[in-house]
């Protein structure tokens, strides 16, 4: 079961990958936070009942809802346009996600561990990767964001194949979850939502060296 | 004593942001300073003494601690001049904010020097983000809004690259079955650790502390905040935040030191280190602003300690020296960089030139925190990077060390010509008598003060700074 939520969550990618609208790139960070919120529950069977409570209400709660329905709120407030505006076609974009998969996995196979999961290991580097290169490939900073939290729904999965045996890990892990996500999205985004009309990166390019 | 120093730099902090009085504001400032060094020289009688189980005072931390401490009460009281003498349109609220801001960043970075632990650094780096966020956007500007939205997200990226260097450093530790994830824990089971999972997590750690410390890959986000950030703040982020980034690394390093797994941390730090070198002699070279090409000579500095951390040696030692005596010598320049601004109104090298006649204390200081940084014989720098040197060519690396001198001769020349531009050729249209504002010479007497300690700790070191040196490197060596 947990194989199959995890599957799932690298499916997710190669669909973010190609998808065009803002709204199916927030739609399948609700899909990603549920898929967590499900990983949660299933992993961290040996954590005591109140830490994993607080943690699955943190993956409910802040990934499946809170941070989209912000982010849904800030698309309409500013008004920005609904394409995600990538700067490579669609089906390179793909290539390179799938790439990056492989890559993972063969990444994996020189891995001579036996108390981690490959499946975990394989998925947390794949979405990591693919978040950073949602950053570099799409042009709105609402892209970049999403794919911050990307990463950080990759660096979840990958608390979460140590999280048995060290709970405080997974902890600190929710606690960046929430740090960065407000610092960046809360105080700033707001900001920039109120100085700049239509936040896209171009107008935040005049720093340079000159 | 660390408890109550946190929980004091906390009240203070919040005091300072929610009062809106000016004169209560500057008492608490210099409480705070009060505090700060009652509990660094608390810490010189209580070295490596464990204390709240997560804080040892060792020589590397307490090193750095008491240089902070040096740095700290200039870069407040400059601060104060900032916002009074020549900027009217302050309110209440942002000089209490700013100060509450410098206030929790001098304290994050204090006490992460002295953390023991690499979960207890992080979460102190991610502190140092917030406050320092605060400062960059000190001005309300598009342009400083550019500025703290690359540094906030950069630095968000780079602090989950550390927790992901974390979480491969547990995995490393599982299949040894160590349980206590403390530095003092993993030097003493470096040799049990799994290889594969240690070199993944020290290439994520290192990735991740180079936007604090200032190097290739991550150091865009620091120039930029350097630029924006009012120049006191600057002096803060260029000086004390970079060591914080040199702590993680150094304590991370330390764990592969004395392992086959060293070869391995080496190259990335010197691929990372000379690729610092030269970008920075790339931009200096051509570079018109003041500010960002302080900030680059920064990055140039960070290049050479690290490249002295990974060739060994005599090079450990002389990175430690290197970044104390970078401490005091980088915000000089931040600190001057203030009068120049108050002279010209502008910060592009076009528009300055003269400096002597204008402001002379300041122009004499500038021309000696030229020599400092670019490290010319008298200035304590040279000390260090003479050493550095001296690594790289006891390692047999001749061709490392051409290819470094060279950029620094480029990195030089482009330093000169700006600052020279700026000291002696005459304005096309020379300012008006009206316009000059009257630079008191008692302004640059803490920036004198710190050239002149960086030269005596580099040519008459203390035996007590030598054995604490000593002390740190034999966590590598």
């Amino acid at each position: 079961m947990i194989d199959i939520l995890l599957i799932l969550l690298s499916i997710s990618l190669l669909y973010m990958s190609i998808a065009n609208r803002l709204a199916s790139y927030l739609r399948i960070l609700v899909l990603q936070g549920l898929i967590l919120f499900g990983t949660t529950y299933l992993t961290l069977t040996e954590v005591n009942t109140l830490n994993l409570l607080l943690i699955m209400l943190e993956t409910l709660v802040f990934k499946a809802i809170a941070v989209p329905w912000f982010m849904n709120y800030v698309i309409k407030k500013n008004k920005i346009t609904r394409e995600a505006e990538p700067y490579l076609p669609n089906f390179l974009s793909l290539l390179i996600v799938t790439l990056i998969i492989v890559f993972a996995i063969i990444l994996a196979s020189f891995m001579k561990n036996e108390h981690l999961d490959k499946t975990f290991f394989v998925v947390a580097i794949s979405t990591i990767f693919t978040g950073l290169y949602l950053i570099v490939s799409r042009k709105k900073i609402i892209t970049h964001v999403i794919g911050y939290i990307v990463i950080e729904n990759g660096v979840m999965v990958l608390s979460l194949a140590v999280g048995n045996e060290m709970p405080m890990l997974v902890n600190l892990g929710v606690m960046l979850d929430i740090f960065a996500s407000v610092l960046i999205l809360g105080i700033f985004f707001n900001k920039i939502g109120d100085v700049i009309k239509d936040p896209d990166v171009d107008l935040l390019s005049n720093l340079k060296d000159n | 004593m660390i408890v109550l120093f946190l929980i004091g730099a906390l009240l203070i902090s919040c005091g300072l942001f929610f009062n809106r009085n000016r004169t209560v504001n500057y008492i608490l400032v210099c409480f705070y300073l009060a505090l700060l060094w009652l509990f660094g020289v608390y810490e010189c009688f209580h070295l490596n003494q464990t204390e709240f189980t997560f804080f040892t005072v060792d020589s590397l931390g307490l090193l750095l601690l008491l240089v902070l401490c040096l740095v700290a009460g200039p870069a407040l009281f400059h601060g104060y001049r900032y916002l009074e003498k020549h900027n009217a349109d302050e309110t209440p609220h942002s000089r209490g904010l700013f100060f509450g801001a410098m206030v929790l960043l001098i304290t994050a970075c204090s006490v992460a020097y002295l953390s023991n632990h690499i979960a207890v650094t992080w979460i102190f780096v991610e502190i140092t983000t917030l406050s320092a966020s605060a400062l960059i956007y000190h001005h309300r500007t598009l342009r400083a809004l550019e500025g703290v939205w690359k540094y906030v997200f950069i630095c968000a990226i780079s602090i989950t690259f550390i927790y992901v260097g974390i979480l491969f450093l547990s995995l490393s530790m599982k299949g040894a079955g160590i349980e206590d994830m403390s530095f003092a824990s993993l030097y003493q089971n470096r040799l049990l650790l799994d290889p594969y999972w240690l070199k993944l997590s020290f290439l994520f750690i290192f990735t991740g502390f180079t936007a604090k410390f200032g190097l290739v890959p991550m150091y865009t986000a620091g120039i930029d905040a350097k630029d924006k950030a009012p120049a006191p703040a600057g002096a803060l982020l260029s000086s004390i935040l970079m060591n914080l980034g040199f702590v993680g690394v150094y304590r991370v390093y330390g764990i592969m030191a004395q392992t086959p797994m060293q070869e391995w941390a080496r190259a990335i730090m010197i691929i990372s280190g000379l690729l610092s070198i030269f970008v920075a002699a790339v931009y200096m070279t051509r570079i018109k602003n003041i500010k960002r090409m302080f900030a680059y000579s920064g990055i140039e500095h960070m290049g050479l300690v690290v490249l002295g951390l990974a060739v060994g040696g005599v090079g450990v030692y002389a990175a430690i020296l290197h970044i104390l005596l970078h401490t005091l010598v980088k915000p000089t320049l931040f600190f001057q960089y203030n009068q120049i601004y108050w002279v010209y109104q502008s910060k592009s090298v076009n528009d300055i030139g003269d400096y002597f006649k204008y402001n002379k204390t300041g122009a004499i200081l500038l021309l000696l925190a030229f020599f400092s940084a670019t490290a010319m014989p008298p200035s304590g720098l040279f000390v260090s990077e003479f050493m550095i040197f001296q690594s790289l060519f006891e390692s047999h690396q001749i061709l490392m060390l051409l290819v470094v001198v060279l950029l620094l001769t480029l990195i030089i020349w482009g330093f000169g010509s700006n600052i020279f531009k700026l000291l002696f050729t005459p304005l096309e249209k020379e300012l008006k008598e009206s316009q000059i504002p009257h630079i008191s010479p008692w302004e640059s007497l803490s920036q004198y003060v710190m050239l002149a300690f960086s030269v005596y700790l580099a040519y008459n070191p203390p035996m007590e700074m030598v054995d604490l040196i000593n002390n740190a490197v034999r966590i590598i060596q």
